[in-house]
This record gives structure tokens, sequence and C-alpha cells, in this order.
């Protein structure tokens, strides 16, 4: 027992390490750190590293891991307060888990779900630490044998997580995801360059559409508008039905699913290049296959929140791996956390798990320990914050559009950021409005990128192998992973397509005339054409076949989507229309309307600046949409005004400057 | 909810305050002089990049260094701007006018590189702009165990051998490896795609490319133990200039041949003509020069003086060597006519050494700058 001999003393060293009570208090300073952080929409482990950075320098390097550390391993823990409360998901990381927390939070249950998810992510984390321990010495091989065709093959087991998640028109399913994937490639293409719907003359769209503001517009403007309209709270009857003990208890009522996805997460968090973008969809995958009963799911079932939040606090464990023993992130939080740890001396590399045994352990049990005391906290703070969801939403809004758009304006610090938002808002609201599945929409965007280049670099190597002989060829592309990974897609695909109509079930989504749905339908038929177009006019190949492939799919479903909407009597499913019944169209606020005040603060930003506009916003909010008396006008504007305030000063962040800024550059922060 | 969310607020602001007195305990020791102080101000070191990259590691290993040596110990943040691989963020600083030393841009060859080539969305001029700091790096391209059993010092036994290559683009820094390729009449394909150099080791590793490059401290860390257990066989480093302006052997490799020598020894491969000065040109930008410090065109004299003076007292530190070795390798880390001097090289290309490297993107890789 080789292995245990130099695992053991290294572990004991770790431990007490981690245990002394400075490191403690940086690591707990960390938890904080993150938490805040993390509770805001849109803004992660990036935002929250980036403010620890600069006193990376100097600092005693063990404390100083125990801070990052601290702060990375709350994100994906903390993020889920947005995705239950609100229906936003925080990171990537919670991005499944709002399928079914959110609308537990609406039943009157965000206590439960909330306390069900940190439960699972205490679970993942510590189990995740435990695997890691024992498996940082196989990892070397495990990763060597991803190549590119595997890696491929895994970002299409992601994809085909969109048969589950279709809704109950599998076309439309489809034609959201497609619509995903081509919105996913609007840019500079990643091998050579090519343009694809975008100019050099509006240099906004070379670098393609952020997730951040593709997240946000996608799922957080539609809910919250659709929320402001009914000028009510979350919960439906205003009141917190069960407590966090029910939420734990659920938990331990589904302990086996919950360390299945925890390992799901290690394994996928593991492989470098896949980011753990798919993870939580896996997961959320995996839970609703071996589920039996399956009705629940989509409109409420606890265990669509613990698969998905087991699994992506073990991806976290999973994903140092390959930051500490390659040297290559993970994710962009890893990559900065890898530059960080070259801020304090070490050297990630493979000698991490050879001579510094002790140090990397450090890294693993500090990441569980951390992952203990943040999920404990969140735990016991689980109650008072799902009261967020028992107060009047209108008077939440106004707070919730400052932090968005705050946060969308952190990815290039352009005003067309905040346009970008409301364009894909506006396309959010209509696939929710006509039951598009927006996560297949999301799905695809994330994994739009990587699905090109992993094809476009395993062809290259493939026909390279092929023109050497074909035995060759053949055992690159058809390796004993890759097929395995074939026949996982493949058996996910069928039981998804069978059990699809059960999930995400609005059971009986509205349905009106059918002018609506089938303008949007054409709407979106015309934008595919274009970029179709567009993309068969790129020269160089390479960066033309995917566009053109998934634009050309995308269109022959949109056809065949508008032959059955010819076909299809009205009141057919393919018509759902969430404004011609239902909450929608009994709200007492119009859509457009309350999309208008979002708007208003944008037209504002862009004239007097962000800080100027969000004041004249929130005063007028609070006063004419909300009818407060002044008194709380004033104290709430105030409020909103000076967080936004303390927070750019914190992260260190500009704000969006507007026409009154070109005339007079020399105002004083906050005004600039 | 607002009572909770201030509560942890103020636990964060008490700890964000807390981490911030222990780093100003460290960094407490003026060092006074110069006709501008900074004392209370904030100096922002903006580089074109985002949190993840190696340029946010070189800033962030300065900018405390810079806080400790200006006067005044100013407070230096390093503020990122990515976009548009990194030509957004030179053009915003193109447009600034801060004076008095508070605001220090940071480009790297991924910013020279567009300007070289005259990349359309390029607004911004180097010559409008005072460098006040060089940092130069190195690389080192390296073969599989099996085929490096081939290599003798020269790279004629290689014209067969179909080379894969992973590649972050032709216009990124890897046009230089693809150029030397290219000299040494190798034919090499890059697989283009790939988001940093780390994942083209990992290609390498995992056999599917058989042929790679690494900057020095990627080499040292991870490279060099494959070396060690034969998996992989060094063949050139970049070199590195001397003052003369001439390629030489690396400082940090001095047993490795440098690309010159190969060069030399290699039947197809010519040091003079078009196609070397070309090479020199792009080499000189991406590595010898890679990453530097300016000021606005607005600076006066006594703020380049200021700085010049911090640099050079931070670089003089007995320790420097030691806490650099880890980021920047040893290469030198020039100041003041230095600065400029190199600056001068690495942003200025001959119209035929930029014609030949254009019309190359373009006939091997159909890549344009349209």
């Amino acid at each position: 027992m080789d292995l245990l001999a130099t695992a053991l003393p290294a572990l004991g060293e770790a431990l007490t390490l981690v245990l002394q009570p400075q490191q403690f208090l940086f690591l707990v300073t960390g938890v904080l750190l993150g938490l805040s952080i993390g509770v805001l929409p849109g803004l992660g482990g990036i935002a929250g590293l980036s403010l620890v950075l600069p006193f990376m320098f100097g600092m005693e390097p063990v404390s100083g891991l125990a801070l990052m550390v601290g702060l990375i391993a709350v994100i994906p823990t903390s993020d889920t307060f947005s995705s239950v409360l609100l229906g936003i998901p925080g990171s990537t990381a919670s991005q499944a888990t709002v399928l079914d927390g959110f609308p537990l939070a609406r039943k009157g249950e965000a206590a439960r779900a909330l306390a069900a998810a940190f439960a699972s992510s205490l679970f993942g984390g510590l189990l995740g630490a435990t695997i890691l321990t024992f498996f940082i010495f196989f990892a070397r091989p495990l990763i060597l044998a991803f190549g590119l065709p595997e890696m491929l093959m895994i970002t299409i087991l992601g994809l085909s997580m969109v048969a589950i998640l279709a809704g109950r028109v599998p076309l439309k399913g489809l034609v959201a995801a497609g619509l995903g994937l081509m919105v996913g490639t609007i840019g500079a293409a990643g091998a050579g360059g090519s343009l694809r719907m975008a100019s050099y003359d509006f240099p906004y769209l070379v670098d393609g559409l952020q997730l951040v503001i593709i997240g946000l517009g996608i799922y957080a403007i539609p809910e919250i508008v659709s929320l402001l309209r009914q000028d009510r709270a979350i919960s439906r009857d205003g009141g917190l039905g069960k407590g966090w003990l029910d939420g734990v208890r659920d938990w331990w009522r589904n302990k086996w699913l919950s360390v299945k996805c925890s390992a799901i997460g290690v394994i996928v968090g593991v492989i470098p290049g896949l980011g753990g973008s798919v993870v939580d969809w896996i997961a959320y995958g995996f839970t609703v296959q071996t589920a039996r009963d399956k009705s629940k799911f989509g409109s409420g079932d606890i265990r669509g929140v613990i698969g998905p939040e087991s699994s992506n606090n073990a991806k976290e464990g999973g994903g140092l791996v390959p930051t500490l023993i390659f040297g290559i992130p993970g994710s962009g939080s890893m990559a900065v956390f890898l530059g960080g740890l070259a801020l304090l001396g070490y050297d990630p590399g493979p000698h991490m798990v050879r001579n510094n045994l002790d140090i990397t352990y450090t890294i693993v049990w500090s990441l569980a320990l951390a992952n203990v005391v943040g999920a404990g906290l969140c735990i016991l703070l689980s109650t008072p914050i799902a009261k967020l969801t028992t107060i009047r939403f209108t008077l939440l809004a106004p707070f919730l559009f400052m932090i968005i758009a705050f946060a969308a304006f952190q990815s290039s610090q352009q005003l067309e950021d905040l346009a970008a938002l409301v364009a894909i808002g506006l396309l959010g609201i209509f696939l929710r409005r006509f039951d598009y599945s927006r996560p297949a929409f999301l799905i695809g965007f994330v994994l739009s990128h990587q699905a090109e280049s992993f094809a476009n670099m395993a062809n290259q190597i493939a026909s390279s192998r092929f023109r050497r002989s074909f035995e060759a060829g053949i055992e690159y592309i058809a390796s004993p992973l890759s097929l395995a990974l074939l026949a996982l897609t493949v058996i996910s695909v069928v039981v998804g397509i069978r059990q699809a109509k059960h999930i995400l079930g609005n059971d009986n989504a509205p349905t009106g005339a059918k002018r609506g749905p089938m303008v949007f339908l054409l709407l979106i038929t015309a934008y595919l054409s274009v970029a179709w177009i567009d993309a068969l006019t790129i020269s160089r190949m390479g960066d033309k076949i995917f566009p053109v492939t998934v634009g050309a799919i995308t269109l022959i479903c949109c056809l065949l989507l508008l032959l059955k909407m010819m076909r299809a009597p009205e009141g057919h499913a393919v018509f759902a229309d969430l404004e011609t019944g239902g909450e929608d169209a009994e709200a007492p606020h119009g859509l457009w309307s309350t999309l208008g005040w979002f708007v208003g603060l944008l037209i504002a930003s862009s004239l007097v600046g962000f800080i100027l506009g969000l004041a004249a916003f929130l005063l007028a909010f609070f006063r004419v949409r909300a009818g407060l008396g002044w008194g709380r006008v004033l104290l709430f504007s105030a409020l909103g005004v000076a967080f936004m305030c303390f927070l750019a000063w914190t992260l260190g962040r500009d704000f969006p400057p507007g026409l009154l800024q070109a005339f007079y550059p020399k105002m004083p922060w906050p005004l600039t | 909810m607002t009572d909770i969310l201030q509560a942890v607020r103020g636990a964060a602001l008490g700890a964000v305050a807390g981490v911030a007195a222990m780093a100003m305990g460290t960094t407490a020791i003026a060092g006074g002089h110069g006709g501008v102080d900074f004392a209370g101000k904030t100096v922002e070191f903006v580089i074109p990049f985002s949190e993840s990259g190696g340029s946010a590691r070189w800033a962030n290993f300065f900018a405390p260094l810079l806080s400790e040596h200006l006067p005044g110990n100013p407070t230096v943040v390093v503020r990122y701007r990515p976009g548009a691989g990194s030509t957004a963020g030179a053009n915003w600083f193109q447009e600034q006018t801060t004076d008095d030393g508070t605001l220090i841009f940071g480009t790297s060859g991924s910013t020279q590189f567009p300007y070289l080539l005259g990349d359309p969305r390029v607004r911004y001029e180097y010559k409008d702009w005072r460098p006040v700091l060089a940092s130069g790096t190195g690389g080192v391209v390296y073969l599989p165990g099996d085929l490096g059993a081939d290599y003798d010092g020269d790279m004629d036994a290689f014209t067969d051998v179909d080379f894969l290559y992973g590649s972050q683009g032709a216009t990124t820094l890897d046009l230089v490896p693809l150029l030397a390729f290219k000299l040494l009449g190798l034919t090499v394909d890059p697989v283009f795609g790939i988001e940093g150099r780390g994942d083209g080791r990992l290609m390498f590793e995992r056999g599917e490319a058989n042929i790679d490059y690494q900057t020095s401290s990627a080499y040292l860390r991870s490279v060099v133990p494959m070396v060690e257990s034969g998996m992989a066989v060094p063949v050139f480093s970049y070199g590195a200039l001397n003052d003369a302006g001439e390629i030489v052997r690396d400082p940090t490799f001095p047993d490795m041949p440098s690309f010159k020598e190969v060069c030399e020894a290699t039947a197809a491969c010519s040091t003079e003509g078009t196609a070397w000065e070309a090479y020199k040109a792009f080499f000189i930008a991406g590595f010898a020069a890679q990453k530097m410090v300016y000021l606005p065109g607005t600076a006066s004299d006594d703020v380049v003086a200021t700085y010049t003076k911090a640099l050079q007292d931070i670089i003089a530190r007995p320790d420097f060597a030691e806490l650099a070795a880890a980021e920047l390798g040893v290469y030198p880390q020039l100041t003041g006519n230095g600065a400029i001097s190199a600056s001068d090289q690495a942003t200025t290309v001959s119209d035929e050494s930029k014609a030949y490297v254009l019309d190359w993107l373009k006939s091997d890789y159909g890549v344009t700058m349209e």
C-alpha cells in the first residue's frame, strides 16, 4: 500500500494546516466574501477573485490559499439563492437548479428548496473532496484518455439533454436549441477569425455575446417582468409553507441520488476544456431519467434541485485537478485562481502531486471545509432569505434591474452590453410566452463554441490519421471511450424523447389564435435564414461548416414546425401563448409598460450615466409604479444608489457613462 | 432581506478592510523621490485582457511593487478591459488624456501583432504613447520522444513528416512558431481553436499533436519532466536579443541551440532575406519585448522620470531576481531608453515584411485582415 503510505502523512499535514485558527479565519473571510458576491445574480467567481487578487502578492501562502479557496468554494452554493428565489441562474453552475427550484419558490416552499439545495451542495462538496483525495493519483491517465473525439462526445451528450428539456412539442425544443447554437456562433470564428453575423464597423458583436448577458436576458428579464406585472409576492400565497428542516429531510431521503450526482460532478469536472458548463444539465438529465415518477419535474420536484446541486459543488473539486496537475484552468475562475497561486509562489504542474502533495491536499480539503462553512451558513440563512419571496415583488424589482444592468455591463464595459441585454431579454420574453424551451436555448448557446471547435479539431486530426492508415483513423475516432459515450448519448436521447412530455410540463399552457405564435416563428426563421446565408458567404471552410450545417438543420425544423402549424387546429399545443390565459393574461399590468421601465433605466443611463440615471429610475419607479409615500421613495432610492456605489467601489468597477459624461469628462466619481 | 444583506455586506466590508490593512502593513515602507508625489492617489494599471491570462499575472506582479516604490505609495489597482483580442482596450487607452501618472497601460504581443498587421479594428498608435517598461520572455519548441531521437541539430530529417500543431490562431503569438516552421521547411498543419498554450501541451501529451512550444516558465514547469522521462525532446529556443540586436542563445537555456543556429544548420532555412527579416520583426514584437507598460502621450517628462526611477528601483531590489524567476523568467526588464528602443523595435515592421506575412497568412491559412 504504497499509495496510502504517501497519501496519509500528507493528508494529516494538510488537515493540520487547514484547521489552524489563522487559516480558518481567512477561509471564513473568503466564504463571506464569496457569499456576498455570489448571492447577486450575474456576478460570480471571477468578480470575487479579482477582488482579492491584489492582496495575494506577499501574503502568507497558506492564508492566501485559504482566502481564495473559501471564495471559490462558496460561489456555486450561494448562487443557488437567485436560481431558486428569483428564477435567475446565478452562474452556469446553477442553470438546471432553476427548472424545479423556482416553481417550488412560487409554491411557497422556497426555504425547503434552498435547504435541500444547500444540504446537497454540502454533501457534494465533501464527497467530491473524498473522491479527489485518492483519485488525484489516477487522474492523469484519465485526463489523457480524453482526446478531442471524446470531448466532442461529452459535448454532444450535454446537447442531448435538449431531448429531455424540449417541452411538449419536441420540434420547438429543437428550434430553440438550434437558435441557441446559432446565436453562439455570432462573432469572429475561433479558428480563422472569419466574421459571422458581425462586422468590424460595429465592433461589439465581433467578440460574440457573453454568457452573462444571455443568461440574464433569457431568464432574468422574462421572470422579473412577469412577476412585476402581477404586483404581488413571488410565493403565490404569500406564505412560506415548509421550513429548512424539511429540505434537509428531503435531501436525506434522496441521499443515493446525491451520491451519484456528486460522482458525475467530479468526473466531468476533471476533464479540462468542458468548463463544467454541462455538469448540471447532465446531472439533471440523469436525475429525471432514473426517477420512477417523473410527473412533477419542471413544476417543482425537489429531486430536480438535489441532483444538479450535488454535482455542481463536487465539480469545483474536480476542476481543481487539471488546474493543479496540468496547470490548465478548467474554467474562467480557475484561470484566475491559477494566477493567484503563481502570485503566492506556487507553481502548479505535474509535481504538485508528486512533491507538493501536502499543498494539493490543503487545497482540496480547504475546499471541503469551505463547503461545510458556506453551505452550513446558507442553510441557516435560507429561512430568513426565503422571506424575500413573501414581500411585494414591486419593491424588489427595481433593485434587481439595477443589479443585472450592472452585472451585464461588466462583460465588456460598453453601453452596448445594456442594449444587448434588452434585445436578448426580448427574445427571452417571447420564448417564454410561446412556450419554447429556454433551457434548450441556453444549452445550445453554452455548448456552441466547444461543439464547433472540438468538431473541427477532431476532424482535422482524424483526417491526418486516416491519411496515414485507415486503422489509425478508426482507432482515433472510435476509441472504447467514445463508443461508450455515444451509447450513453443514444440512451439519453431515446429515454429523453419518451419522457419529454412530462417534463417542463406547462401541462395546460393556454393556447390562442394562430397569429402570434406564427409571426414569432417566422421571425426566428427569418433570422436563421439571414445567418445561414451570411455563413455561406464565408470563404474559410473551417469557419463556415458549423454554422452552415447547424443553420440548415434548424431551418428544416422551422419549416416542419410551420407546416405543423398550418395543419394543426387552433388550440393545439404548438400555439401555446401565455398571454391568452392564466397568470400573465390576468396580470394587472401590461407587458410593454413593464418592460418599458427597464428600457427607461437604460435610456436614462445612456443620457446622464448610470448613477444619475439609476437615481431617477428608482425615484420614479417607487413613486409612480409602486405608489409609495415620499419618505420611503427617498429612503429606498438612496439605499439602492448607495449599495451600487459600494459594490462598484469594492470591486473596482466602472459605471456605464452617458452622453453627459462625453461632454463633461471630468465628473467626480461615481458620476463618471 | 435588506437587514441580512447589510449584515453580510458589513462582514464582507470588514473582511476587505482587514485584508487591505494587512497588505498595507507589509508594504508601508515609503520611497519618496522625484518631483511627482502620488500620496493618497490611486493609480489604475489597465490591461486590455481578462482576469485569467498571463498579462493579468504580470500586471498583478508589478502592481504591489509599483505601489511600494512610487513616491507617496499610491494604491495601484489592476483594471481589466478585455475585448476584440485586446484591441478594444488599446483603442480606449488611445483616447485617454490622464497626464498626472494615475493611469498606465500594459500591452502584450497580442496587442502588438494586430497593430503590425494592420488589423481593421486597430485605432491606436503606439508612437503616441510613452513606454516605461519592456519585459521580454522566451519559448522552447519540442518534439515527441520517438521523433526527437532523429534530431541532430538540424531539421533536415523531418521534411517528410506530417506535423500537427495545436494553435490558438495564426494571428496570435503562434504566428512566430508557425513562421519558424515555415522557414525550416517543415510541413505543419496547425489545428486552430485551442484556448491557451496549456491546451496545446495537453494535445501533445495525448499524442494528437506532434510538435509544440511553451513559454519558458511553462516549459520549465511542465515539459522538463516529460523531457526527463524521454517523452519529449527540446529542439530549439527562440533565443534572445543581444545589444547589437542579434538573436543569440536564451540565457534561461544556455545549452539549447537558438532558432537561428538551427536555421543556419538546416538546408531549407536561410537567415537572410525577406522571410528571415519578417520572422525577426515578429519575434521581437511577440517575445523579446512582449509586455510593455505605457503612459498616455500627454504624460509629462516628470511623470515618466518618476515611473522610470520606480521601475529601476524595483528591478534593483536584491530579491527581485527571486521574485521574478517564477513569474517572468530571467529576461531583461528594460526601462528608460532601453524601454523606448524596445518599444520602437517591437512596433515597427518594414512594408516588405508585413506584405510577406499577410501574403503567407492568406495563402497558407486563408486568414485575411479585412
